[in-house]
Protein backbone atom coordinates (compact mmCIF):
# COMPACT_ATOMS: atom_id res chain seq x y z
CA UNK A 1 0.00 0.00 0.00
CA UNK A 2 1.17 3.41 -0.89
CA UNK A 3 1.64 6.01 2.06
CA UNK A 4 -0.14 8.75 1.92
CA UNK A 5 1.34 11.22 3.94
CA UNK A 6 4.62 10.86 2.53
CA UNK A 7 6.13 14.21 2.20
CA UNK A 8 3.04 15.54 2.17
CA UNK A 9 1.61 18.72 3.56
CA UNK A 10 -0.72 18.61 6.10
CA UNK A 11 -2.84 22.22 5.54
CA UNK A 12 -6.16 21.62 6.01
CA UNK A 13 -8.48 18.92 6.91
CA UNK A 14 -10.29 19.18 3.86
CA UNK A 15 -7.72 17.85 1.61
CA UNK A 16 -7.52 14.03 3.73
CA UNK A 17 -10.44 11.28 3.10
CA UNK A 18 -11.60 9.11 5.75
CA UNK A 19 -9.37 6.60 4.45
CA UNK A 20 -6.44 8.31 4.77
CA UNK A 21 -8.20 9.37 8.27
CA UNK A 22 -8.79 5.71 8.81
CA UNK A 23 -4.75 5.08 8.01
CA UNK A 24 -4.00 7.50 10.19
CA UNK A 25 -5.93 6.10 13.46
CA UNK A 26 -4.33 2.79 12.49
CA UNK A 27 -0.59 3.80 13.08
CA UNK A 28 -1.25 6.15 15.83
CA UNK A 29 -2.46 2.33 17.52
CA UNK A 30 0.29 0.74 16.55
CA UNK A 31 2.94 3.07 18.00
CA UNK A 32 0.93 3.18 21.64
CA UNK A 33 1.35 -0.54 21.43
CA UNK A 34 5.59 -0.35 20.93
CA UNK A 35 7.65 -0.71 23.27
CA UNK A 36 9.95 2.32 24.23
CA UNK A 37 12.68 0.79 21.73
CA UNK A 38 10.85 0.36 18.68
CA UNK A 39 9.27 3.88 19.02
CA UNK A 40 12.57 5.55 19.48
CA UNK A 41 13.91 4.03 16.41
CA UNK A 42 11.35 5.56 13.94
CA UNK A 43 12.59 8.82 13.26
CA UNK A 44 16.35 8.39 15.22
CA UNK A 45 18.08 11.54 13.22
CA UNK A 46 15.23 13.31 11.55
CA UNK A 47 14.56 16.59 12.85
CA UNK A 48 11.36 18.76 13.14
CA UNK A 49 11.90 22.61 12.97
CA UNK A 50 8.85 24.52 14.67
CA UNK A 51 7.82 28.58 13.73
CA UNK A 52 5.93 29.55 16.59
CA UNK A 53 5.40 33.32 14.92
CA UNK A 54 2.36 33.71 17.52
CA UNK A 55 2.77 31.41 20.58
CA UNK A 56 1.39 28.27 21.99
CA UNK A 57 3.08 26.58 24.51
CA UNK A 58 0.82 23.59 24.23
CA UNK A 59 0.93 22.77 20.87
CA UNK A 60 4.47 23.46 20.37
CA UNK A 61 5.46 21.05 23.24
CA UNK A 62 3.01 18.22 21.84
CA UNK A 63 4.94 18.16 19.06
CA UNK A 64 8.12 18.00 20.56
CA UNK A 65 6.71 15.85 22.54
CA UNK A 66 5.59 13.55 19.78
CA UNK A 67 8.90 14.15 18.30
CA UNK A 68 10.86 13.02 20.80
CA UNK A 69 9.11 10.24 21.46
CA UNK A 70 9.36 8.67 18.13
CA UNK A 71 12.95 9.18 18.35
CA UNK A 72 13.82 12.56 16.99
CA UNK A 73 14.65 16.20 17.84
CA UNK A 74 13.11 19.26 17.41
CA UNK A 75 14.27 22.75 16.65
CA UNK A 76 12.67 26.06 16.14
CA UNK A 77 11.46 29.94 17.31
CA UNK A 78 8.66 29.66 19.91
CA UNK A 79 7.46 33.14 19.28
CA UNK A 80 7.19 35.74 16.44
CA UNK A 81 8.94 38.30 19.15
CA UNK A 82 12.39 36.42 19.47
CA UNK A 83 12.77 36.26 15.82
CA UNK A 84 13.91 38.09 12.72
CA UNK A 85 10.31 38.03 11.78
CA UNK A 86 9.78 41.09 14.06
CA UNK A 87 12.65 42.58 12.23
CA UNK A 88 10.26 42.29 9.39
CA UNK A 89 11.90 39.10 7.45
CA UNK A 90 9.64 37.58 5.34
CA UNK A 91 7.88 34.22 5.81
CA UNK A 92 8.86 33.17 2.68
CA UNK A 93 12.53 33.84 3.19
CA UNK A 94 12.57 32.24 6.85
CA UNK A 95 10.77 28.91 5.48
CA UNK A 96 13.61 28.47 2.74
CA UNK A 97 16.60 29.10 5.61
CA UNK A 98 15.06 26.41 7.91
CA UNK A 99 14.04 24.07 5.16
CA UNK A 100 17.20 22.59 4.81
CA UNK A 101 17.48 21.86 8.65
CA UNK A 102 14.81 19.35 9.04
CA UNK A 103 12.45 16.95 7.51
CA UNK A 104 9.41 18.68 8.38
CA UNK A 105 8.20 22.30 9.06
CA UNK A 106 5.44 23.03 11.85
CA UNK A 107 4.00 26.49 11.44
CA UNK A 108 1.61 28.23 13.50
CA UNK A 109 1.05 31.93 12.02
CA UNK A 110 -1.08 34.71 12.72
CA UNK A 111 -2.15 34.66 8.86
CA UNK A 112 -4.47 32.94 7.19
CA UNK A 113 -3.38 30.80 4.27
CA UNK A 114 0.20 31.10 5.92
CA UNK A 115 1.05 27.66 5.77
CA UNK A 116 -0.23 27.13 2.33
CA UNK A 117 2.40 29.44 1.54
CA UNK A 118 5.11 28.05 3.47
CA UNK A 119 4.33 24.89 1.79
CA UNK A 120 4.89 26.08 -1.31
CA UNK A 121 7.94 27.50 -0.80
CA UNK A 122 9.12 24.51 1.15
CA UNK A 123 10.78 21.90 -0.63
CA UNK A 124 10.18 19.51 2.82
CA UNK A 125 6.29 18.72 4.35
CA UNK A 126 5.04 21.77 6.27
CA UNK A 127 2.23 20.65 8.97
CA UNK A 128 -0.14 23.58 9.66
CA UNK A 129 -0.52 24.21 13.43
CA UNK A 130 -2.56 26.81 13.31
CA UNK A 131 -3.03 29.93 10.91
CA UNK A 132 -5.05 32.91 11.48
CA UNK A 133 -9.12 31.78 11.60
CA UNK A 134 -8.50 29.62 9.42
CA UNK A 135 -7.34 25.88 10.20
CA UNK A 136 -5.81 23.56 12.82
CA UNK A 137 -5.91 20.32 11.01
CA UNK A 138 -3.94 18.44 13.66
CA UNK A 139 -6.53 19.15 16.45
CA UNK A 140 -8.80 17.92 14.59
CA UNK A 141 -7.03 14.67 13.96
CA UNK A 142 -6.70 13.94 17.49
CA UNK A 143 -9.76 15.82 18.61
CA UNK A 144 -11.51 12.58 16.05
CA UNK A 145 -9.22 9.69 17.30
CA UNK A 146 -9.98 10.86 21.18
CA UNK A 147 -13.75 10.21 20.06
CA UNK A 148 -13.18 7.29 18.40
CA UNK A 149 -11.53 5.69 21.54
CA UNK A 150 -13.63 7.28 24.14
CA UNK A 151 -16.75 6.49 22.35
CA UNK A 152 -15.90 3.72 20.32
CA UNK A 153 -17.01 5.19 16.99
CA UNK A 154 -17.71 8.13 15.28
CA UNK A 155 -20.82 7.92 13.10
CA UNK A 156 -24.05 8.24 14.60
CA UNK A 157 -22.75 10.24 17.16
CA UNK A 158 -24.51 13.61 17.96
CA UNK A 159 -21.71 16.10 18.70
CA UNK A 160 -21.87 19.50 20.19
CA UNK A 161 -19.40 22.25 19.76
CA UNK A 162 -19.92 25.11 22.26
CA UNK A 163 -18.17 28.97 22.46
CA UNK A 164 -16.55 31.15 20.22
CA UNK A 165 -17.10 29.24 16.82
CA UNK A 166 -16.36 32.49 14.58
CA UNK A 167 -12.95 32.63 15.25
CA UNK A 168 -11.74 30.13 16.35
CA UNK A 169 -9.89 27.78 13.80
CA UNK A 170 -10.22 24.45 15.57
CA UNK A 171 -13.65 24.45 15.20
CA UNK A 172 -13.25 24.72 10.91
CA UNK A 173 -10.68 22.61 10.88
CA UNK A 174 -13.07 19.87 13.04
CA UNK A 175 -16.23 20.11 11.12
CA UNK A 176 -14.48 19.75 7.87
CA UNK A 177 -13.26 16.27 9.19
CA UNK A 178 -16.79 15.58 10.80
CA UNK A 179 -18.19 16.31 7.28
CA UNK A 180 -16.33 12.56 6.33
CA UNK A 181 -18.90 10.67 9.12
CA UNK A 182 -22.23 10.87 8.96
CA UNK A 183 -22.61 12.78 12.56
CA UNK A 184 -25.59 15.57 13.79
CA UNK A 185 -23.45 17.99 14.55
CA UNK A 186 -25.04 20.67 17.07
CA UNK A 187 -23.26 24.66 17.36
CA UNK A 188 -24.03 26.31 20.34
CA UNK A 189 -22.31 30.38 20.28
CA UNK A 190 -23.48 33.78 21.20
CA UNK A 191 -24.62 35.30 18.22
CA UNK A 192 -21.83 37.69 17.94
CA UNK A 193 -19.52 34.50 17.94
CA UNK A 194 -21.74 32.18 15.03
CA UNK A 195 -19.89 30.37 12.65
CA UNK A 196 -18.17 31.88 9.30
CA UNK A 197 -20.87 30.11 7.48
CA UNK A 198 -18.90 31.32 3.98
CA UNK A 199 -16.64 29.04 5.32
CA UNK A 200 -18.45 26.03 5.33
CA UNK A 201 -19.12 25.53 1.19
CA UNK A 202 -19.11 22.29 0.22
CA UNK A 203 -20.21 20.72 3.07
CA UNK A 204 -23.57 19.57 2.32
CA UNK A 205 -23.68 16.19 3.59
CA UNK A 206 -22.92 17.47 6.94
CA UNK A 207 -25.85 17.94 9.42
CA UNK A 208 -25.50 20.91 11.04
CA UNK A 209 -28.06 23.01 13.50
CA UNK A 210 -27.76 26.12 16.01
CA UNK A 211 -28.72 26.75 19.26
CA UNK A 212 -28.32 30.09 21.58
CA UNK A 213 -27.56 28.05 24.71
CA UNK A 214 -26.11 24.86 25.50
CA UNK A 215 -29.69 23.65 27.66
CA UNK A 216 -31.53 23.43 24.58
CA UNK A 217 -28.99 20.53 23.71
CA UNK A 218 -27.23 18.89 26.12
CA UNK A 219 -29.26 16.39 27.35
CA UNK A 220 -28.92 14.77 23.87
CA UNK A 221 -25.35 14.90 23.28
CA UNK A 222 -22.79 12.34 23.19
CA UNK A 223 -19.56 14.33 22.68
CA UNK A 224 -19.74 18.08 24.05
CA UNK A 225 -16.80 20.07 22.57
CA UNK A 226 -16.28 23.43 24.72
CA UNK A 227 -13.80 26.19 22.98
CA UNK A 228 -12.57 29.49 24.62
CA UNK A 229 -14.67 32.29 24.84
CA UNK A 230 -12.40 35.29 24.48
CA UNK A 231 -13.46 38.53 26.44
CA UNK A 232 -12.12 40.66 23.84
CA UNK A 233 -14.17 40.33 21.19
CA UNK A 234 -16.99 40.99 22.68
CA UNK A 235 -17.68 44.87 22.91
CA UNK A 236 -18.34 45.61 26.73
CA UNK A 237 -17.51 43.66 29.43
CA UNK A 238 -20.91 43.54 30.61
CA UNK A 239 -22.34 42.08 27.35
CA UNK A 240 -19.91 38.87 27.93
CA UNK A 241 -20.88 38.68 31.76
CA UNK A 242 -24.43 38.29 30.56
CA UNK A 243 -23.59 35.84 28.16
CA UNK A 244 -21.42 33.70 29.24
CA UNK A 245 -23.13 31.28 31.49
CA UNK A 246 -25.00 30.11 28.58
CA UNK A 247 -21.36 28.80 27.39
CA UNK A 248 -20.14 27.24 30.26
CA UNK A 249 -19.82 24.08 31.57
CA UNK A 250 -20.72 23.41 34.83
CA UNK A 251 -22.22 21.17 37.38
CA UNK A 252 -25.73 22.26 36.36
CA UNK A 253 -25.00 21.52 32.66
CA UNK A 254 -23.76 18.11 33.23
CA UNK A 255 -26.51 17.16 35.66
CA UNK A 256 -28.84 17.40 32.57
CA UNK A 257 -26.28 15.66 30.57
CA UNK A 258 -26.08 12.23 29.20
CA UNK A 259 -24.50 9.77 31.59
CA UNK A 260 -22.57 8.21 29.03
CA UNK A 261 -21.69 11.68 27.08
CA UNK A 262 -18.06 13.39 26.81
CA UNK A 263 -16.42 16.53 27.32
CA UNK A 264 -13.87 17.47 25.34
CA UNK A 265 -11.80 21.29 25.12
CA UNK A 266 -8.62 22.14 23.13
CA UNK A 267 -7.24 23.60 25.53
CA UNK A 268 -5.93 25.83 27.52
CA UNK A 269 -8.91 26.50 28.96
CA UNK A 270 -10.21 29.90 30.80
CA UNK A 271 -13.42 29.39 32.46
CA UNK A 272 -15.49 27.54 29.60
CA UNK A 273 -15.23 24.38 31.93
CA UNK A 274 -15.51 24.73 35.26
CA UNK A 275 -12.72 23.08 37.19
CA UNK A 276 -15.02 20.87 39.43
CA UNK A 277 -15.58 19.17 36.29
CA UNK A 278 -12.62 17.93 36.02
CA UNK A 279 -12.86 15.44 38.77
CA UNK A 280 -16.71 13.72 36.79
CA UNK A 281 -15.77 10.74 34.76
CA UNK A 282 -16.99 12.50 31.58
CA UNK A 283 -14.08 15.11 31.32
CA UNK A 284 -12.00 13.58 28.36
CA UNK A 285 -9.97 16.76 27.82
CA UNK A 286 -6.61 15.90 29.50
CA UNK A 287 -6.70 11.87 28.00
CA UNK A 288 -7.20 14.11 24.71
CA UNK A 289 -4.12 15.92 24.77
CA UNK A 290 -2.45 12.78 26.00
CA UNK A 291 -3.91 11.46 22.66
CA UNK A 292 -2.46 14.17 20.68
CA UNK A 293 0.72 13.40 21.29
CA UNK A 294 0.44 10.04 19.79
CA UNK A 295 -1.82 11.21 16.90
CA UNK A 296 1.11 13.91 15.90
CA UNK A 297 3.96 11.28 16.44
CA UNK A 298 1.44 8.96 14.33
CA UNK A 299 1.50 11.81 11.88
CA UNK A 300 5.27 12.39 11.36
CA UNK A 301 5.75 9.06 11.52
CA UNK A 302 3.84 8.70 8.51
CA UNK A 303 5.23 11.76 6.66
CA UNK A 304 9.17 10.75 7.01
CA UNK A 305 8.07 7.27 6.27
CA UNK A 306 9.05 5.78 9.12
CA UNK A 307 5.94 3.14 9.82
CA UNK A 308 4.41 0.86 7.19
CA UNK A 309 0.68 2.28 5.91
CA UNK A 310 -0.98 -0.96 6.82
CA UNK B 1 -16.71 57.42 -40.43
CA UNK B 2 -19.49 57.59 -37.93
CA UNK B 3 -18.83 59.48 -34.84
CA UNK B 4 -17.99 56.31 -32.85
CA UNK B 5 -15.06 55.34 -35.45
CA UNK B 6 -13.72 59.36 -35.68
CA UNK B 7 -13.65 59.41 -31.93
CA UNK B 8 -10.60 57.55 -31.42
CA UNK B 9 -8.02 57.07 -34.67
CA UNK B 10 -7.43 54.01 -36.26
CA UNK B 11 -4.43 52.00 -35.42
CA UNK B 12 -1.74 50.05 -37.47
CA UNK B 13 -0.87 47.69 -35.28
CA UNK B 14 -1.79 46.93 -31.46
CA UNK B 15 -5.23 45.73 -29.19
CA UNK B 16 -8.62 47.59 -29.36
CA UNK B 17 -10.61 45.98 -26.04
CA UNK B 18 -14.25 47.36 -27.51
CA UNK B 19 -17.41 47.02 -25.36
CA UNK B 20 -15.91 47.57 -21.81
CA UNK B 21 -18.67 48.71 -19.23
CA UNK B 22 -19.16 52.09 -19.22
CA UNK B 23 -16.53 53.86 -16.41
CA UNK B 24 -14.75 50.52 -16.44
CA UNK B 25 -11.99 51.56 -18.86
CA UNK B 26 -9.09 52.61 -16.14
CA UNK B 27 -9.97 49.43 -14.17
CA UNK B 28 -9.58 47.42 -16.92
CA UNK B 29 -5.65 48.92 -17.93
CA UNK B 30 -5.27 48.25 -13.82
CA UNK B 31 -5.96 44.55 -14.37
CA UNK B 32 -3.97 44.55 -17.86
CA UNK B 33 -1.05 46.21 -15.68
CA UNK B 34 -1.16 48.98 -18.20
CA UNK B 35 0.37 51.87 -16.78
CA UNK B 36 1.39 54.27 -19.75
CA UNK B 37 5.43 53.95 -18.56
CA UNK B 38 5.38 51.80 -21.46
CA UNK B 39 5.65 54.37 -23.70
CA UNK B 40 3.47 52.99 -26.42
CA UNK B 41 0.28 54.93 -27.66
CA UNK B 42 -3.13 54.22 -24.69
CA UNK B 43 -5.96 55.97 -26.19
CA UNK B 44 -8.94 55.63 -23.61
CA UNK B 45 -12.91 56.55 -24.61
CA UNK B 46 -14.96 56.31 -21.83
CA UNK B 47 -18.67 56.81 -22.25
CA UNK B 48 -18.92 56.38 -25.72
CA UNK B 49 -22.83 56.02 -27.23
CA UNK B 50 -23.11 52.67 -28.14
CA UNK B 51 -26.08 50.78 -29.81
CA UNK B 52 -25.57 47.33 -27.73
CA UNK B 53 -24.74 48.66 -24.09
CA UNK B 54 -26.07 52.66 -24.00
CA UNK B 55 -22.83 53.55 -23.26
CA UNK B 56 -19.65 52.32 -23.46
CA UNK B 57 -15.83 52.89 -23.37
CA UNK B 58 -13.40 51.48 -25.43
CA UNK B 59 -9.28 50.85 -24.82
CA UNK B 60 -6.74 51.15 -28.27
CA UNK B 61 -3.17 50.39 -27.20
CA UNK B 62 -0.74 50.64 -30.06
CA UNK B 63 2.08 48.59 -30.37
CA UNK B 64 1.13 45.70 -28.43
CA UNK B 65 -1.09 42.55 -29.17
CA UNK B 66 -2.48 40.98 -26.46
CA UNK B 67 -2.65 37.41 -25.77
CA UNK B 68 -6.08 35.49 -24.34
CA UNK B 69 -4.16 35.07 -21.36
CA UNK B 70 -3.55 38.84 -20.61
CA UNK B 71 -6.72 39.94 -21.56
CA UNK B 72 -8.85 37.35 -20.02
CA UNK B 73 -7.87 39.37 -16.62
CA UNK B 74 -10.41 41.56 -17.28
CA UNK B 75 -13.44 39.25 -17.61
CA UNK B 76 -14.78 40.06 -14.49
CA UNK B 77 -14.49 43.77 -14.66
CA UNK B 78 -15.45 44.21 -18.63
CA UNK B 79 -17.07 40.79 -19.02
CA UNK B 80 -18.71 41.67 -22.64
CA UNK B 81 -15.92 43.23 -24.00
CA UNK B 82 -14.79 42.11 -27.02
CA UNK B 83 -10.62 42.46 -28.30
CA UNK B 84 -9.50 42.89 -31.48
CA UNK B 85 -6.45 42.46 -32.47
CA UNK B 86 -5.08 44.44 -35.22
CA UNK B 87 -2.50 44.56 -37.90
CA UNK B 88 -1.45 46.33 -40.98
CA UNK B 89 -4.98 48.34 -39.98
CA UNK B 90 -7.15 45.28 -40.36
CA UNK B 91 -8.85 43.26 -37.27
CA UNK B 92 -6.89 39.85 -37.35
CA UNK B 93 -8.58 38.56 -34.44
CA UNK B 94 -11.65 38.98 -32.98
CA UNK B 95 -12.59 37.32 -29.50
CA UNK B 96 -14.17 37.71 -26.49
CA UNK B 97 -13.05 37.40 -22.72
CA UNK B 98 -13.51 34.42 -20.89
CA UNK B 99 -12.89 33.73 -16.97
CA UNK B 100 -9.74 31.88 -16.51
CA UNK B 101 -9.50 29.48 -13.88
CA UNK B 102 -6.92 31.51 -11.74
CA UNK B 103 -6.35 35.01 -11.49
CA UNK B 104 -2.50 35.72 -10.62
CA UNK B 105 -2.16 39.00 -9.48
CA UNK B 106 -4.82 40.76 -10.48
CA UNK B 107 -6.83 41.41 -7.83
CA UNK B 108 -5.90 41.44 -3.44
CA UNK B 109 -7.70 39.29 -1.84
CA UNK B 110 -10.40 41.20 0.29
CA UNK B 111 -9.23 39.47 3.38
CA UNK B 112 -7.14 41.35 5.64
CA UNK B 113 -5.82 38.73 7.73
CA UNK B 114 -4.38 36.44 4.46
CA UNK B 115 -1.17 36.12 3.82
CA UNK B 116 -1.07 37.05 0.00
CA UNK B 117 -1.77 40.89 1.50
CA UNK B 118 1.42 40.93 3.64
CA UNK B 119 4.32 39.03 1.77
CA UNK B 120 5.60 41.47 -0.45
CA UNK B 121 7.30 39.11 -3.05
CA UNK B 122 3.57 36.98 -3.09
CA UNK B 123 1.20 37.52 -6.16
CA UNK B 124 -2.60 37.09 -5.00
CA UNK B 125 -3.79 33.92 -6.27
CA UNK B 126 -7.61 33.84 -7.03
CA UNK B 127 -9.17 30.50 -8.32
CA UNK B 128 -11.92 30.50 -10.29
CA UNK B 129 -14.14 27.66 -9.05
CA UNK B 130 -17.20 27.75 -11.05
CA UNK B 131 -17.27 30.09 -14.49
CA UNK B 132 -21.08 30.27 -14.96
CA UNK B 133 -21.86 31.47 -11.37
CA UNK B 134 -18.69 33.18 -10.75
CA UNK B 135 -17.63 31.25 -7.62
CA UNK B 136 -14.11 32.46 -7.06
CA UNK B 137 -11.52 31.79 -3.63
CA UNK B 138 -8.23 32.82 -3.07
CA UNK B 139 -6.15 29.84 -3.22
CA UNK B 140 -4.28 31.11 0.02
CA UNK B 141 -6.83 31.45 2.47
CA UNK B 142 -9.41 29.57 1.36
CA UNK B 143 -12.34 33.01 1.66
CA UNK B 144 -14.98 32.37 -0.92
CA UNK B 145 -15.10 35.82 -3.09
CA UNK B 146 -17.60 37.98 -4.67
CA UNK B 147 -16.46 39.32 -7.81
CA UNK B 148 -17.37 42.52 -6.73
CA UNK B 149 -14.96 42.86 -3.55
CA UNK B 150 -12.70 41.77 -5.92
CA UNK B 151 -13.27 44.64 -8.17
CA UNK B 152 -13.03 47.25 -5.72
CA UNK B 153 -9.83 45.83 -4.96
CA UNK B 154 -8.12 46.74 -7.50
CA UNK B 155 -9.61 50.79 -7.18
ZN1 LIG C 1 -6.87 35.33 0.73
Amino acid sequence: MANPFYRRDVISTRDMTREEMDLLFNATDRIRGMNMQERLSLCRGRVLCYLFFEPSTRTRLSFEAAMASIGGSSIGIASGKESSMEKGESLVDTIRVVDSYSDVIVLRHRMDGSARLAAEVASNPVINAGSGAEEHPTQAMLDLYTILKEKGRIDGLRIGIVGDLKYSRTVYSLLYALAMYRVDVHLVAPPLLRIRRESLYAMDSLSIREHDSIDEVVDTLDVIYVTRIQRERFPDAQEYEKVKHSYVIDDRVLARARSDAIVLHPLPRVDEVAYHVDSDARARYFKQASYGKDVRAALLALMINAIPPV
Amino acid sequence: MSEEQLLVRRIREGTVIDHIDAGKALLVLRALGITGREGSVVTVAMNVPSVKLGKKDIIKIEGRLLAADETNKIALIAPKATINIVSDYRVREKRRVELPDEFIGVFNCPNPSCISNSERSVASRIEVLDKEKQKLRCWYCRRILEANELISSIH
